[in-house]
């Protein structure tokens, strides 16, 4: 992970380190911290392709209000990855476009 | 749906709703605080250095430590004060008076408060030009978020756009964490932030280019450099288009406030250039034309997270004084008086106008 | 550039109210150094004054006054060094000896100097002045912000104003 190694007035505290996947390759992160930073931290920029121009978007404000680094967490689309928090093993994807929710027939009529 | 029952629902977490959180539940009221990121204190939490302002607004300590001081401040009122982390509001009822909240990314919950402060912050201001939407175009708030709060090297050569405070202050924080600043630009002739932390960058070496502006960031994916052009007193271009290399362009081009809730809730608001955007319109104790709802911070007009703090602690007292708590008016003097006081110089000048032009004598009840 | 493009690009000309010096004769005598402050811009702070134990740094009418100083009272102490939010004020003590000047300057990066380390000291662009000797490292406020205290050419105290450990 590229991380600031020393530092002339903060200190780091980070949680534990785990592993878990991104579009098949596993990584380490520290369980607790936004899934952004880790993804950053192992050199990943890019969290999605938009939905008409494709083009390629990382994130931009990391503070949960731009929607710019949305992407598939444990198969939900649309996850703002800059104020969630990273769990051991999560499965963690770009996403392609708006992103589908796969509704059965029974959670569709109940909802 | 999970429901919640508060009597002050302070939307935010940062300085102003920790702020009046305080304030509320100092005078009594029990307070409930919904923050959207995984930890109070707003900015606060990423600014490592030292504010400016009077011992009252801590000066001289730095942002984080003050973020540290006011989370004290409320943990000492524990049992009034309630705390939802990774929260988002997502809407306000007027009929209903509930406010909806998403706690994480899937489960919603109904608020019933008896009185709202929003303190909802502010966002980064995106600029135009080609691909500015490409990853490593990024606002000096992630920048700092990744670098201060998570420690996490946000890029080899940073270029910064825009030489307000934010600029600077984030152009130094680069350095302290060891990244290159490759230059500072700024399209007006002069810097917007205070000329002390412009010669804190420029004594270490990094330029700052008035008159100048980016024209594309390059890059096929990611940022791999920008170019940049010098502007005559029209904003037109002279001379030639440079490029400069760097896997960062960092956005400090400011912020508007975070005001949809203010919107849904039918709060009076007035478009102030100023104050950086739409901005609900209040009274000396920043209650909006909602009789239901306060405000404090950027959301009302960006400024200093000194202004915010004692926003906040305005808006706590009204919201707790409408509740019935014993509020002595001179409470609110005190206040006002330091609100003046930081607003007054050269630099408050536009805040001043912003703020008068924002503010109402009073309201008429049940209008 | 002109003169003021660049002050208003961060960098002190002497042309400009700010780039004050003590006055010479009482700064040539007096051990421990006068405070030089750089801060030409009203803006709302006042932690100088504050911090000032002897009340050289005269207390402001209104807290967005640019600070005055009372060189009479300095004691060349430093502590305004390490509490200014701006980075705006130094020391220079030009009893140092052998034709070399003492100065208190804030630093707030890594790596940290040593004593006795030799440092590069730049101008107010960051350009080389010329090179120092680290002759202490304090932390007065133990709040990470260090005043380190660099020997330097006495003739260069006018230009110096950081340093680069290398």
């Amino acid at each position: 992970m590229d991380l600031i190694d020393g530092h002339p007035v903060l200190d780091f505290s980070h949680g534990e380190k785990i592993s878990f996947n991104f579009d098949g390759k596993t990584m380490e992160g520290f369980e607790g911290e936004p899934i952004a930073m880790a993804l950053h931290a192992n050199g990943v920029r890019v969290y999605r392709n938009t939905p008409e121009m494709k083009r390629p978007r990382g994130f931009f404000c990391a503070i949960g209000k731009c929607s710019s680094c949305f992407m598939v967490v444990d198969g939900v689309p649309n996850v703002r990855t800059c104020v969630t928090p990273l769990k051991r093993g999560m499965k963690v994807e770009t996403q392609n476009g708006r992103g589908r929710v796969e509704l059965s027939c029974d959670e569709a009529s109940r909802s | 749906m999970r429901e919640l029952k508060t009597d002050v629902l302070v939307v935010g977490g940062g300085p102003a709703g920790l702020s009046a959180a305080a304030s509320a539940a100092g005078a009594g009221a029990n307070v409930l605080i919904v923050e959207g990121d995984l930890h109070l204190g707003g900015q606060l939490v990423k600014q490592s250095h030292k504010f400016f302002g009077s011992k009252e607004e801590y000066a001289g300590t730095r942002g984080f430590e003050i973020a540290k001081i006011l989370r004290e401040e409320i943990a000492n009122c524990e049992d009034r004060v309630e705390i939802m982390l990774n929260t988002t509001v997502s809407g306000y009822y007027r009929e209903e008076r509930v406010v909806t909240a998403m706690v994480g990314e899937e489960e919603y919950l109904r608020i019933v408060p008896k009185k709202i402060v929003i303190a909802s912050g502010a966002q980064e201001r995106l600029i135009p030009f080609p691909n500015n939407d490409i990853p490593g175009v990024y606002g000096a708030g992630a920048v700092q978020t990744l670098m201060n709060v998570y420690g996490v090297v946000p890029g080899k050569r940073v270029l910064m756009i825009g030489a307000g405070n934010i600029g600077l202050i984030v152009s130094y924080q680069l350095m302290q964490a060891g990244v290159e600043v490759a230059a500072i630009l700024e399209a007006m002739p002069r810097i917007g932030g205070y000329w002390v932390h412009a010669a804190k960058v420029r004594r270490l070496g990094v330029p700052i280019l008035l008159r100048h502006s980016i024209k594309r960031a390059i890059g096929e994916t990611v940022v791999t450099g920008a170019e940049i052009y010098e502007l005559d007193d029209k904003f037109n271009q002279v001379g030639e288009t440079e490029v400069v290399e760097c896997d960062t362009i960092c956005l400090a081009v400011g912020l508007t406030p975070t005001n949809e809730l203010l919107w849904q809730a039918g709060c009076r608001m007035k478009y102030i250039p100023f104050l950086c955007g739409h901005v609900p319109l209040r009274d000396k104790c920043m209650r909006t034309s909602n009789e239901d709802i306060w405000m404090a911070g950027d959301v009302s007009g960006i400024e200093e997270a000194s202004a915010a703090m004692i926003e906040g602690r305005i808006a706590g007292l009204g919201a707790a004084k409408a509740l019935g708590f014993n509020i002595q008016d001179e409470m609110f003097g005190e206040y006002w008086v330091r609100l003046k006081n930081l607003r007054a110089g050269e630099v408050g000048e536009k805040i001043r106008a912003g703020v008068l032009n924002a503010t109402v004598d009073g309201w008429e009840e049940n209008a | 550039m002109k003169v003021s493009a660049i002050f208003e690009s961060g960098v002190l000309t002497e042309e400009r109210p700010g780039a004050v010096s003590p006055p010479e004769a009482l700064w040539k005598s007096h051990k421990g150094g006068l405070v030089i402050v750089e801060c030409p811009q009203r803006i709302p702070c006042n932690p100088c004054n504050t911090s000032c134990p002897t009340g050289a740094i005269t207390e402001f009418a209104d807290i967005n006054d640019v600070p005055a100083i009372n060189y009479d009272k300095c004691t060349g102490c430093a502590l305004c060094v390490a509490r200014c939010p701006g980075l705006a004020c130094f020391v220079a003590d030009l009893t140092f000896g052998e034709g070399m000047a003492l100065m208190k300057l804030p630093y707030e990066m890594l790596p940290l100097p040593t004593k006795g380390k030799t440092v590069k000291c730049l101008g107010r662009t960051g350009e080389v002045v010329c090179e120092g000797k680290v002759e202490n490292v304090a932390e007065p406020l133990r709040d990470r912000t260090r005043v380190v205290h660099v020997s330097v050419p006495i003739d260069k105290v006018s230009d110096v104003r950081a340093i680069k450990v290398v």
